[in-house]
């Protein structure tokens, strides 16, 4: 009756253990830890200053209409999503007076949050794009390399931050982008640039934009953060948009994760700006053709809460509102780490707190720095010494300057 | 609206452009494409029997009782983080209890990795993806015919694809001793596709005993069993009969894998709610399975969408739900029963000379009618009649007002 003595060993016995997620393993190893001063600033998901995690009022609203409305039902989305949800994410980062969108190039495929439109978006590169090389920037998130390799195409990457300033490395950024294959993919933080928070000014974008156009390259855009970088919406959208209003041909990956809090119901959209309408309703049949052997058809409960908030001006001016309080809250903590710090005389300059923008600081911590801090201070992050702002209260700054100065101080090197 | 001046010069010349000039138009989904069709039409006497959705007396979609219920438990009360990769735990454990049965000694010693999943579709790919990772040379064996998609699936994880016999189309049945030579030739370590119950396109099932000899022809020879889930009690309205075929392997020793689908079950759609499970000798292997399955999920999507899981976790972890939803299963599994009667009497009682027993004799949502390509086109454009070109009527389509309707138009064009 048991298998091992009838049956032969699994197929599957010579597999081993995977690592955990550098990214989401820091939730698990902080969930099993049973301290009671532990803190988490690994996973980017915001906090309040309760450390609760937050779901928006306007989410709550569009929830409660949906489920007041009976007539409404589970049935399949199309391949591409829904389409009001498509119409207006794309309004969203492009502005509803986007050139791209006036002359109906741009086509819009609802996707599994920001992983799912990245996924889609390169799947489709493979098997369509002339050059199958991506340049990614030092640092970016530690799933872009999977995502872009899994779908088949090469990974490079391009100098982006400077350790020394911890700022943006812009001449080198340049000089590799000059120096790559003409054609290839550049995929781009459009704000909020994830782990370092350090973004080009306008001046350097308009650099990097023709640096990108001048050898031909295609532009991808991660938007993960907008609305969450400055507190704009639009603001946050500006990069996005210099570069589709000078006519050439861009991919764009949205996620509502951060900025509607929606995390778990895996909400985002893959918008493809083309040259012509044409072109673009035969790049969403092929887009079709990456999707349906993927997962038939995108959840509908997410962007069904998404399509009702942007679609309704009561609801998106009061989420224009709670976003900027989501935003402002970082803000206000980045002030109180740096004040903290230099209470305390910690050695350093930590003046990129403040400088950088959106969830993430890039503290300048090394690996052993940090395990020493997770083990000594229950404080729990990644290993690249990235801290997720959101997750700081007024409560836990003390505690996390406490452990940064000791790590600075004293730790090993 | 960019403040920026409009740069003097956009794209340089010498610079590419229109990277998208090759790309052909992509056919049309067959299934998916023939709701757009029929959205399309205006002709009020319409009938989609196309897509596997579903639907009531009255012909429209029904969202279970059940499902309202465990939404409203769940309404204000959850938050939305992440969930982990492999998704709800909770659901996973309710999932394959279901699936395997409550007591289950694979279960019982922790035997079983499983991850939710993007509803069926996501959990082939994330089988068909890990089998191409850690069996590379292996083989799918895909049975004749099948759910289309199966072959996309299959082909875009980059596995060598073979078919088997299965359906019979004289007999409107199963191609047994077809099915049985067929995989005796396929070689040892081979995976083959298994329609667990209510076979799609077909809804030819095999028997009891057919499947025991599958069994002990997959163990003789060294295959391993895939089985594709996604009608469980929608097809007999009980769901522990209509996992007989993986209890029936599970008593055998198999180490199989399964993807399970809550989309017709629970009316699930476009929730897009599965579970992929995988049968491993121990609980360590079980641990390293499902931690390989993540690191497919990781780049894929991150982790899978929330709702859906928690109405299933809601109604499943609930004994009053529970029992709710058995009702409302069978309710449905009843209707499309009455149907497949109602149909077959109505062909018969216009005269039909040509056998209909198949159409009682199948079982789920489908039924397989024999209708070839060009009768179909005949229904749709003479009849506004609605379904896959490989003649496969969706019951859940067919209802008490348009069951003569469509008896009328099969019998005109096979006449």
């Amino acid at each position: 009756m048991e298998a091992t003595s009838a049956a032969a060993a699994s197929v599957f016995d010579h597999l081993e253990q995977a690592p955990e997620d550098p990214i989401l393993g820091i939730t698990v190893a902080y969930n099993k830890d049973p301290h009671p001063g532990k803190v988490n600033l690994g996973v980017g998901a915001y906090r309040t200053e309760e450390g609760k995690p937050l779901i928006l009022n306007v989410v709550r609203r569009a929830e409660e209409r949906l489920l007041a409305d009976r007539s409404k039902n589970k049935e399949y989305l199309p391949i591409t999503g829904l389409a009001d949800f498509n119409k207006r994410s794309a309004m969203l980062i492009l502005g509803s007076d986007s050139p791209a969108i006036v002359e109906k190039r741009l086509v819009t495929a609802q996707c599994l949050s920001g992983t799912g439109s990245l996924r889609v978006g390169a799947e489709f590169l493979a098997r369509h794009y002339g050059v199958k090389l991506v340049f990614l920037p030092t640092p970016t998130w530690g799933n872009h390399f999977k995502v872009f390799m899994n779908a088949g195409l090469a990974v490079k990457t391009y100098r982006y931050y400077d350790n020394k300033t911890r700022g943006l490395d812009y001449e080198g950024m340049l000089e590799d982008i000059g120096a790559a294959p003409s054609g290839s993919v550049i995929l781009l933080h459009a704000c909020a640039h994830n782990p370092t928070g350090v973004d080009p000014t306008p001046q350097q974008w308009e650099g990097i934009r023709q640096a990108i156009r001048n050898r031909g390259h295609l532009p991808f855009f991660d938007s993960a953060y907008q609305g969450f970088a400055s507190g704009s919406l639009d603001k946050d959208a500006h990069a996005v948009r210099t570069f589709v209003a000078d006519g050439g041909e861009c991919f764009i990956a949205q996620s509502f994760a951060k900025n509607l809090g929606l995390y778990g119901e895996r909400v985002g959209a893959l918008s493809i700006v083309t040259k012509s309408s044409g072109v673009a309703t035969r790049v969403e049949s092929q887009l079709k053709l990456v999707i349906r052997p993927m997962y038939s058809n995108p959840p509908i409960h997410g962007a069904s809460i998404v399509a009702l908030v942007l679609g309704d001006g009561d609801l998106f001016s009061e989420w224009t509102v709670e976003l900027k309080g989501m935003a402002d809250r970082i803000i206000s903590m980045r002030h109180k780490l740096y004040d903290a710090l230099r209470a305390r005389g910690t050695p350093g300059d930590w003046t990129h707190i403040l400088k950088q923008i959106g969830m993430f600081s890039f503290t300048g911590l090394n690996k052993e720095q940090v395990q020493f801090m997770t083990r000594e201070y229950r404080i729990y992050m990644t290993l690249d010494g990235r801290i997720s702002m959101a997750g700081l209260s007024l409560k836990t700054v003390p505690l996390l300057a406490d452990a940064i100065h000791a790590a600075v101080t004293g730790a090993k090197a | 609206m960019s403040t920026a001046a409009a740069p003097a010069s956009s794209v340089p010349a010498g610079a590419r452009s229109g990277w998208w000039e090759a790309v052909q138009p992509a056919a049309r989904d067959p299934i998916l494409g023939v709701t757009e069709a029929f959205l399309a039409d205006s002709d009020p006497k319409k009938v989609n029997v196309g897509v596997g959705a579903y639907r009531n007396d009255e012909g429209k979609p029904v969202v279970l009782e059940c499902v309202r219920k465990a939404e409203q438990i769940i309404a204000g009360k959850q938050n939305m983080e992440y969930l982990p990769m492999g998704g709800l735990v909770k659901f996973n454990d309710l999932s394959v209890k279901l699936a395997y049965g409550d007591t289950a000694p694979v279960l019982e010693e922790k035997r079983v990795a499983a991850v939710q999943t993007l509803s069926g579709t996501g959990a082939c790919r994330l089988f068909a993806d890990f089998q191409k990772r850690f069996k590379p040379d292996s083989r799918i064996y895909i049975p004749v015919p099948t759910w289309a998609n199966h072959h996309n699936i299959w082909r875009d994880a980059r596995v060598e694809a073979h078919t088997f016999r299965y359906y019979k189309p004289s007999t409107r049945g199963l191609d047994f001793e077809g099915l049985m030579e067929d995989l005796k030739k396929a070689p040892e370590g081979s995976f083959v596709l298994l329609h667990a119950c209510a076979h799609n396109p077909t809804g030819v099932d095999p028997t009891a005993d057919q499947w025991k000899e599958m069994s002990q022809l997959f163990k003789s020879n060294g295959l391993f069993p895939f089985f594709d889930m996604a009608y469980q009690g929608f097809a007999s309205g009980d769901t522990v009969r209509d996992a007989q075929a993986i209890r029936i392997f599970m008593e055998d020793g198999h180490q199989l894998a399964c993807a399970q689908s809550f989309a017709k079950n629970m009316g699930l759609y476009g929730q897009r709610v599965g579970c992929l499970s995988v049968v491993c000798d121990n609980s360590q292997q079980a641990v390293n399975v499902k931690s390989q399955l993540q690191q497919i999920a990781r780049p894929m999507y991150s982790n899978p969408p929330l709702h859906g899981a928690q109405i299933v976790t809601t109604v499943l972890s609930d004994p009053e739900l529970k029992e709710q939803w058995y009702k409302e299963v069978k309710v449905m599994a009843d209707r499309i029963i009455g149907m497949r009667e109602a149909l077959k009497s109505n062909l018969e009682k216009l005269g039909s000379s040509l056998p209909w027993k198949h159409i009682t004799e199948q079982i789920g949502m489908f039924c397989y009618s024999g209708l070839t390509e060009d009768q179909v086109d005949r229904l749709t454009k003479e009849f506004h009649i609605y379904m896959t070109r490989n003649g496969r009527i969706s019951m859940a389509g067919v209802t008490t007002g348009n069951v003569e309707y469509l008896a009328n138009a099969i019998h005109e064009v096979t006449k």
